[in-house]
């Protein structure tokens, strides 16, 4: 054996310099070495993709092709530099691409009629009556199952929508464009809880409240937001963080600051008082109003990141009440779905998990742009929902560090030290840690027309995160 | 009465799951129990051993698997409860260490992003999954400490590969024990620093010689483990051998370079003593069983070769400390140990005429096989050179017989003997049975990864074993080792009172054990 030359000055550094250990395994090495005084971090390492050979060994040659890690910090830096902004109300038919009369929009991954769960079929025919297309529950059934009305995602068309998402061609829209890229996206306004169209309910109060939001709300808040000017999402749903928000599932904070921004402008307005007073009524008796603003914010500002070749980026998470499903940058438009799962969560009272639908809805997006579950320790007053304390707070935000590429540098969290939040989720650290993005949501009734039965925390469906990767490593696997 | 219990998504590591198992099999009632991951292999164990249903075959490897078999249901079903409790309690242990002190994260980037200064990744996963983290480690510039065993050898030689290419370390696969930078790594005895360093394919090995190396006066600089493949295998050639020679011999703060190995392919025992001479620093071998040192060539001026561990310890430390090397036979005098042997081999009966040696540690065990061997004749054991003197039952022993008893046909399903003392002594109540057994000879190793009293678990059965041979009318003589320094948690002093008080002779290192109890048996066999 002859006697290569031997570079030694990275053992030398480790026999020279002070030890600093990763252990994974027996965790009595990890206690042995910190109660010795030496910096030590211990590895909460279980089987990687459960320990699927396949999936392993496509995360090794995902792993071994370079250009993905540079498409991830590409797909981070557009997330980034995302500028949602709030620039009008539109009505859906003459402002959502491709939208159309006999076209129903909904919330997750396509679906057809007959797969639908309880709470989509009921807004599905709420919205086919609120159109006029159908005069009874029943001929709307019957319509819905015909074949003459078309189904697509909300998500095909630049949209997003709670729970059910059920968007119709008259309904009011939200208008938030991106202007980083000059993207838009849309979304419904917020009914209320109780019983409401997202939550499957379809009787006359929800109908007439609809007609209400397109008939008076809609028109004062779009004569409202033109005196204004655009408002900045950005610097909204920041703030909202900081005052115990988390962007989803509480929405409080960010309600109270758009009346704050509008009112002055709703003062000015000539309308009615009794108008302008049930508008500010509304808003401030519905403290999830926001929510249908910080849905199209991250949407248009994900929405950027969606298609970059190579990125292993989850652009789209998205619930359908039957399946949940992503999409993945560099896969573009195809969705990976899996059985949508049943919330853990609390209960209103009278109701129990026995009621509960399964998990549905599009206001995942929130998570999937690195606030809601993903900020849960930027909301103290909702810790109920994760396990009870801020320290169970704080954990599942540090856990989402975990599985992302980066942190925000805009969206911050005071209780970390102002910490950004974990941004950019990977499908390949999903599949490689086994942790799962933690998502909040609501909790809609089994049946349709009951609406809302509590909230929780959401576990999605492993299977689309390694069936993405099984399909990211077949297109970009070294 | 069979009970399967699957609890999702409940990972644990095997170790842990082995001393569950073992405390649940302790416990009343239950006539079989296994805790363990729900991988291909343990469910299969699981079907043999006649458990079967569907929470089985859906099982998968981050899913924990309880199976218990028990006297009637309602003991089944306590002990299951009871097993859940276990893992239980050490989540939460885990989850108040986590609170006071232990950082934890949930990858090896994670954990990097905590300790952006880490430099040594320790692996002690299942061996299918610890190439590729290992590989990861190397590929964020961290020297890699592999404990882990299963490796499989392709993968031992392209991560070494990888790694010399990048000029880092990869100790291991089956690596036990290191000290780096006066840091002890899994299993390791607290050591003073000195100027000797040290660099071992032997576990064992590194941990008697280090310990004797700080009873001498000197002390360890550095002691690097190789794993046992990187010298014996041709194909890994070395490579963590020559690297850690290589280094040990630019490092400033080394003066003595000292190398423990059973005998290596022929190719790489030359280009390992070519590194040794070019070191220029004294350094001095020991190669375990070398029948021919021929093989070596001619050793430079600069190496010196040791006659077993002791002797390797002794010249390192004369060296270090720039004192003549004085061989030494017997830490006691000559009349001393003729006066031990006189009242050890006393008392014995007729039909005793047999050694066992009973090792916790590889390289002790083969230590005392080379040592006895040419002193008592043919030696017994699942260690041998020879296939012929290997046990065709690992289980029983025949005339002289030195068993290993960390060897994997002794661990399957148990953790390693120097962490569960129980291998040893259910072993130990089985040959207290035999009236041909003279004397036993064992080892005891302290130190970090170690039982916490060793020697208070095999007190009570030595003297078991005593009392029996007593009772048929003879004598049964024990001779032991203590491996472990003053500074080792379990208390070397402590320990050793302890074998004493159980009516062991201790001596001070493995070799003078052996010869001891060779000693005993030839004045047995000569009266």
């Amino acid at each position: 054996m002859s006697a290569e030359p031997m570079n030694v000055k990275p053992v030398l550094g480790l026999f020279s310099g002070d030890l600093a250990v990763v252990n994974l395994g027996l965790e009595g090495f990890a206690e042995t070495l910190a109660g010795r005084g030496v910096p030590t971090v211990q590895v909460d390492w279980k089987p990687p993709a459960g320990g699927r050979k396949d999936v392993i060994e496509a995360l090794d040659a995902i792993a071994r092709n370079p250009r993905v890690a540079e498409a991830n910090a590409e797909a981070l830096s557009r997330i980034l530099a995302g500028k949602p902004t709030l620039v009008g109300i539109g009505t859906a038919l003459d402002t959502v691409p491709g939208m159309a009369r006999d076209l129903i929009l909904h919330a997750g991954p396509p679906v057809a009629w007959k797969d639908m769960a309880g709470p989509l079929r009921g807004a599905v025919i709420g919205g086919l009556l609120y159109e006029g297309l159908a005069s009874t529950p029943e001929e709307a059934q019957t319509l819905a199952a015909s074949g003459k009305v078309r189904f697509e995602p909300c998500h095909h068309h630049s949209a997003v929508g709670p729970m059910a998402g059920v968007m119709t061609a008259s309904m009011p829209v939200w208008i938030v464009e991106n202007q980083a890229f000059g993207n838009r996206a849309y979304c419904t306004l917020n009914e209320g809880l109780g019983k409401v169209l997202r939550y499957g309910a379809y009787s006359r109060e929800v109908l007439d409240r609809l007609r209400w939001m397109a008939e008076r709300l809609a028109p004062v808040l779009a004569k409202a937001l033109a005196l204004r000017g655009p408002i900045d999402m950005k610097s909204l749903i920041a703030q909202v963080l900081q005052m115990g928000d988390e962007g989803h599932n509480r929405n409080r904070a960010g309600t109270s600051l758009v009346i704050r921004e509008l009112a002055p402008h709703l003062a000015l307005l000539d309308e009615p008082k009794e108008d302008i007073s049930k508008v500010f009524s509304f808003l401030n008796g519905n403290d999830h109003f926001f929510l249908n603003l910080t849905m199209p914010s991250a949407k248009c500002t994900v929405d950027a990141a969606l298609g970059i070749e190579a990125s292993s980026v989850i652009a789209t998470m998205a619930r359908n009440g039957t399946e949940f499903g992503i999409r993945v940058s560099g896969l573009g438009e195809r969705w990976f779905t899996g059985p949508a799962s049943v919330v853990e969560g609390l209960y209103l009272p009278g109701f129990s998990a026995a009621d509960a639908a399964r998990d549905v809805g599009d206001s995942v997006i929130t998570e999937t742009s690195g606030i809601g579950g993903f900020a849960m320790a930027a909301a103290p007053a909702i810790v109920k929902f994760v396990g009870g304390t801020p320290e169970d707070a704080l954990n599942v935000t540090r856990r989402m560090y975990e599985i992302t590429v980066g942190e925000n540098d805009a969206y911050r969290i005071p209780a970390l030290d102002f910490r950004g939040t974990p941004t950019g989720i990977d499908v390949c650290k999903v599949v490689e840690t086994g942790i799962l993005p933690a998502i909040n949501t609501g909790i809609a009734h089994r049946e349709p027309g009951i609406g809302m039965v509590g909230a929780g925390l959401v576990k999605p469906p492993a299977n689309c995160f390694t069936d993405a990767v099984l399909a990211f490593a077949e297109k970009y696997g070294n | 009465m069979k009970l399967l219990r699957v609890r999702k998504d409940s990972y644990h590591d095997s170790v842990f799951l082995m001393l569950a198992t073992q405390e649940l099999k302790a416990s009343g009632g239950v006539l079989d129990a296994v805790v363990a991951m729900g991988t291909d292999m343990n469910r299969e164990l699981l079907s043999d051993m006649g458990f079967s249903g569907p929470d089985l075959d859906g099982a998968g490897p981050n899913d924990l698997v309880v199976a218990v078999e028990a006297g009637d249901a309602a003991k089944a079903e306590a002990a299951a409860a009871r097993a859940l409790e276990l893992v239980d309690r050490k989540k939460s242990a885990a989850a108040a260490s986590g609170g006071t002190g232990l950082a934890r994260s949930g990858s090896l980037d994670a954990a990097l992003g905590r300790l952006p200064g880490a430099n040594l990744a320790v692996i002690s996963l299942p061996g299918a999954y610890a190439a590729r983290e290992a590989r990861k480690a190397l590929d964020r510039g961290l020297h890699v400490m592999l404990f882990s065993d299963n490796v499989p050898l392709e993968e031992e030689i392209a991560l070494k590969r990888h790694a010399s290419a990048k000029g880092l370390l990869v100790m291991g696969p089956d690596c036990g024990t290191a000290i780096v930078n006066g840091q002890p790594l899994c299993f390791a005895n607290v050591v003073r620093r000195g100027t000797v360093g040290v660099a071992a394919a032997s576990g064992t090995g590194l941990q008697e010689v280090t310990c004797l190396v700080d009873r001498y006066g000197a002390g360890i600089s550095q002691a690097v483990g190789t794993g046992g493949r990187d010298l014996k295998n041709a194909a890994v050639g070395g490579r963590t051998m020559l690297l850690a020679v290589a280094a040990l011999a630019a490092d400033p703060a080394t003066s003595v370079i000292v190398v423990i190995s059973k005998p290596p392919a022929p190719d790489t025992a030359l280009a390992v003593m070519e590194a040794l001479s070019r070191s220029g620093k004294p350094c001095v071998v020991h190669l375990l069983g070398l029948k021919d040192p021929a093989v070596l060539g001619k050793p430079a001026a600069n190496v010196h070769l040791a006659s077993d561990l002791e002797d390797c310890a002794r010249r390192a430390a004369a060296l270090a400390r720039g004192e003549p090397h004085r061989p030494v036979e017997w830490d006691l005098s000559e009349a001393e140990i003729e006066r031990i042997v006189e009242r050890e081999a006393s008392g014995f009966a007729p039909a005793q005429r047999h050694l066992r040696g009973l090792y916790t540690g590889g390289t002790l065990a083969d230590e005392a096989l080379f040592l006895l061997q040419p002193l008592l004749g043919p030696v017994w054991s699942n260690n041998q050179t020879d296939p012929a003197l290997v046990p065709p039952d690992p289980q029983v022993s025949t005339g002289h017989t030195i068993v290993d008893l960390g060897d994997d046909v002794f661990t399957v399903g148990r953790p390693h003997p120097m962490i569960d003392p129980s291998t040893r002594t259910d072993r130990l109540d089985k040959e207290a049975e035999d009236p041909s057994v003279a004397v036993l000879l064992l080892d005891l190793v302290l130190g970090y990864g170690s039982h916490p009293d060793p020697a208070g678990a095999l007190a009570p059965r030595l003297e078991a074993a005593r009392a029996k041979a007593a009772a048929r009318g003879g004598r049964l003589s024990v001779v032991a080792s203590v491996t472990g320094t003053p500074s080792d948690f379990q208390g070397l002093e402590d320990q050793k009172r302890k074998l004493e008080a159980a009516g062991a002779v201790v001596m001070p290192s493995n070799r003078q054990a052996a010869r001891l109890a060779a000693r005993i048996l030839q004045k047995g066999a000569a009266r």
